[in-house]
């Protein structure tokens, strides 16, 4: 099976300033897939570059075996669908215009909507709980039911890839998880490639198959999380002092953040002997 | 469900011949009014009970055109306005406050003082003049801060305030007598409009008008963003340089024609906002005819009103417009 993004050799940099520096991965179809690292450490710009937001014109990303840059725009909106870090808060249509705006890509000019489009409407609605709010005008949600919008949008381009830059930084804990619970129930029911960038290492431990932690535009590591999130990675890349340990729900990694106060206490115990 | 699908399209030409029907009634009333011949005079003329050629005259030379002219004009400014209020994201976009007009004008009046027909000379260095300022406008307001309706507004104002004295500057030191008009035409300036001028005035817009109406959907899915339309197969570049040469083709063309009527980009998107909803494939259609209408009644206030002779119609849409403009300054700061 063609997987289903492959990055390979890719290095980006802004204006002479080096960003990404020959980063190479793939990920599966139907994975979940999701990229950490520190601020600064390149992730929204590899995810601009997988979203065709940023071109570049060699070593760009392959979406399904095939150059994205050979795809047409709308043929790439019908594969592919991003929810960047930031959505718009004074977005004036309603949620059912809103995810119906998400059919574009497989309309003409003016976006005339067709019964079928209507229906992937609806089903979107239900399938990210926002269907009771169908009617109320999206400046007017709160930032986890907005985020869950315009996740119900990017269903209606009933893409292959869904990619997202942070969906769950602004969310509460409740949020965060329906969120999370969203976006694998959309990978095992639709068979869905996730990749989305997080900060949240504990998230994602709980929810992705496959973990890429960057560094300094580097490939640190790439793999199943108990691999990737051990404490002797993590500590040279987030420069603090970290517990890992195994989750009591489960057989992943549970990263807890050590206070300087532990440290002193802990070396203290240590030294006293 | 099955009724759903052309749902849009039937609300598209609901709303279409809603306003276009206010647009006919307005110019209908424009027609009859004027210093002779009006009311009563008027009506029997045009019902064909009586005769009267030198009211016929006034209609079809003078008062047809004037009205046709403004309801050009009123469509291209309201127009306008929803396209940069759209493209730059900010509700208090409009052409005249953008400077755009202004700098047309300043286009028009080199171009008059450089001796050239009015058209197509004329337009042309008016075309040019509102493409600088457009690109110094984009250029002072730069790509990151350009989201900010204050730095927008801000170098819109200082743009404005330079054309109006580089005109002036022009006007002053050349006293050519060409130009003897020239504050009357500043302040909008509908009285010498003759009909081959409506004509080709009017073959211009259309195509200009169509090809934003083809453009209305992209222009909501901009609204998400850039990152996000650009992902949903909009080609921003295409769409945004399209949108805003159009605008300023049609918006500098009319300036040429009938000089700077202010607000009317601002006043008609956000009452038929206030309406109709924020679909600009809706809204498109309903600020060509509604953008008319308004201009239309505009002018024929500004005929109306004086005791005698009347005042440039520029002057009714700035007094009308300028007050909503600082209440939305008001509110959208709040």
């Amino acid at each position: 099976m063609t997987d289903a993004l492959t990055i390979s050799n890719l290095s980006y940099d802004y204006a002479g300033t080096p960003v990404l520096a020959d980063v190479s991965f793939s990920t599966a179809q139907g994975e979940f897939f999701i990229i950490i690292g520190p601020n600064g450490s390149g992730k929204t710009t590899l995810m601009k570059i997988m979203a065709g937001v940023l071109r570049c014109p060699d070593h760009g990303p392959l979406i399904f075996g095939k150059a994205l840059n050979r795809y047409g725009r709308k043929e790439l909106a019908r594969c592919l669908a991003f929810v960047p870090q930031s959505i718009p808060a004074d977005f004036p249509f309603t949620v059912r215009e809103a995810a119906l705006m998400g059919r574009s890509p497989h309309q003409g000019i003016l976006g005339l909507e067709r019964d079928r489009d209507m229906e992937i409407v609806e089903q979107a609605m239900d399938f990210t709980e926002v269907r009771h709010l169908a009617d109320r005008r999206i400046d007017q949600l709160s930032g986890g039911e907005r985020q869950r919008v315009f996740i119900a949008r990017a269903i209606c381009q009933e893409p292959k890839i869904m990619l997202l830059d942070e969906p769950t930084a602004s969310l509460d804990l409740s949020h965060q998880a329906r969120l999370m619970d969203l976006l694998d129930k959309l990978k095992r029911d639709r068979g869905v490639t996730v990749v989305m960038v997080s900060h949240d290492l504990n998230l994602a431990a709980m929810y992705a198959d496959r973990l890429l932690l960057l560094r300094a535009g580097k490939v640190v590591r790439i793999g199943p999380p108990d691999q990737v999130l051990t404490f002797g990675a993590l500590e040279p890349v987030y420069g603090c002092t970290l517990l890992v340990d195994v989750s009591p729900l489960g057989n992943f990694p549970r990263i807890t953040l050590v206070p300087e106060r532990f440290k002193t206490l802990n070396s203290g115990g240590g030294t006293s002997k | 469900m099955n009724d759903r699908a052309p749902s849009l399209m039937r609300r598209v030409l609901a709303v279409s011949m809603l306003t276009a029907l206010i647009l006919a009634v307005s110019i209908v009333l424009g027609i009859s009014l004027g210093s002779t011949g009006a009311g009563a005079d008027f009506w029997s003329w045009a019902l064909g009970k009586s005769k009267d050629p030198v009211l016929e005259a006034i209609v079809w030379n003078i008062r047809l055109p004037r009205v046709m002219m403004a309801a050009l004009v009123g469509a291209v400014l309201s127009l306008g306005g929803l396209v940069f209020q759209a493209l730059l994201r900010n509700p208090l976009a409009e052409p005249y406050i953008l400077g755009i007009s202004g700098g047309s004008a300043v286009g028009a009046i080199i171009g008059i003082l450089m001796g050239l027909s009015r058209f197509p000379g004329v337009s042309i260095t008016a075309f040019a003049g509102s493409m600088a300022t457009l690109a110094l406008i984009l250029m002072l307001a730069s790509e990151r801060s350009i989201l900010k309706k204050d730095s927008l507004l801000l170098s819109g104002v200082m743009v404005n305030a330079f054309c109006t004295a580089v005109i002036m500057f022009l006007v002053s030191m050349t006293q050519d007598s060409r130009l003897h008009n020239i504050i009357y035409w500043l302040m909008g300036d509908l009285a010498s409009a003759d009909i081959s001028q409506v004509r080709i005035i009017g073959l211009i817009v259309l195509p200009c008008v169509a090809l934003i109406f083809g453009l209305s959907h992209a222009m909501n899915l901009l609204l998400m963003g850039k990152e996000m339309a650009r992902t949903m197969g909009v080609n921003i570049a295409v769409v945004t340089l399209t949108l805003l040469t159009v605008t300023s083709l049609m918006v500098s063309v009319t300036v040429s024609a009938c000089g700077l009527l202010g607000f009317v980009g601002l006043v008609i998107p956000h009452l038929l906002r206030l309406i109709l909803g924020p679909d600009h494939r809706v809204l498109a259609p309903a600020c060509i005819f509604g953008g008319g209408a308004y201009m239309v009644l505009c002018d024929v206030l500004a005929r109306v009103l004086p005791q005698q002779g009347e005042m440039p119609a520029g002057v009714i849409t700035a007094m009308i417009g300028a007050p909503l403009f600082v209440f939305l300054l008001k509110r959208s700061g709040s």
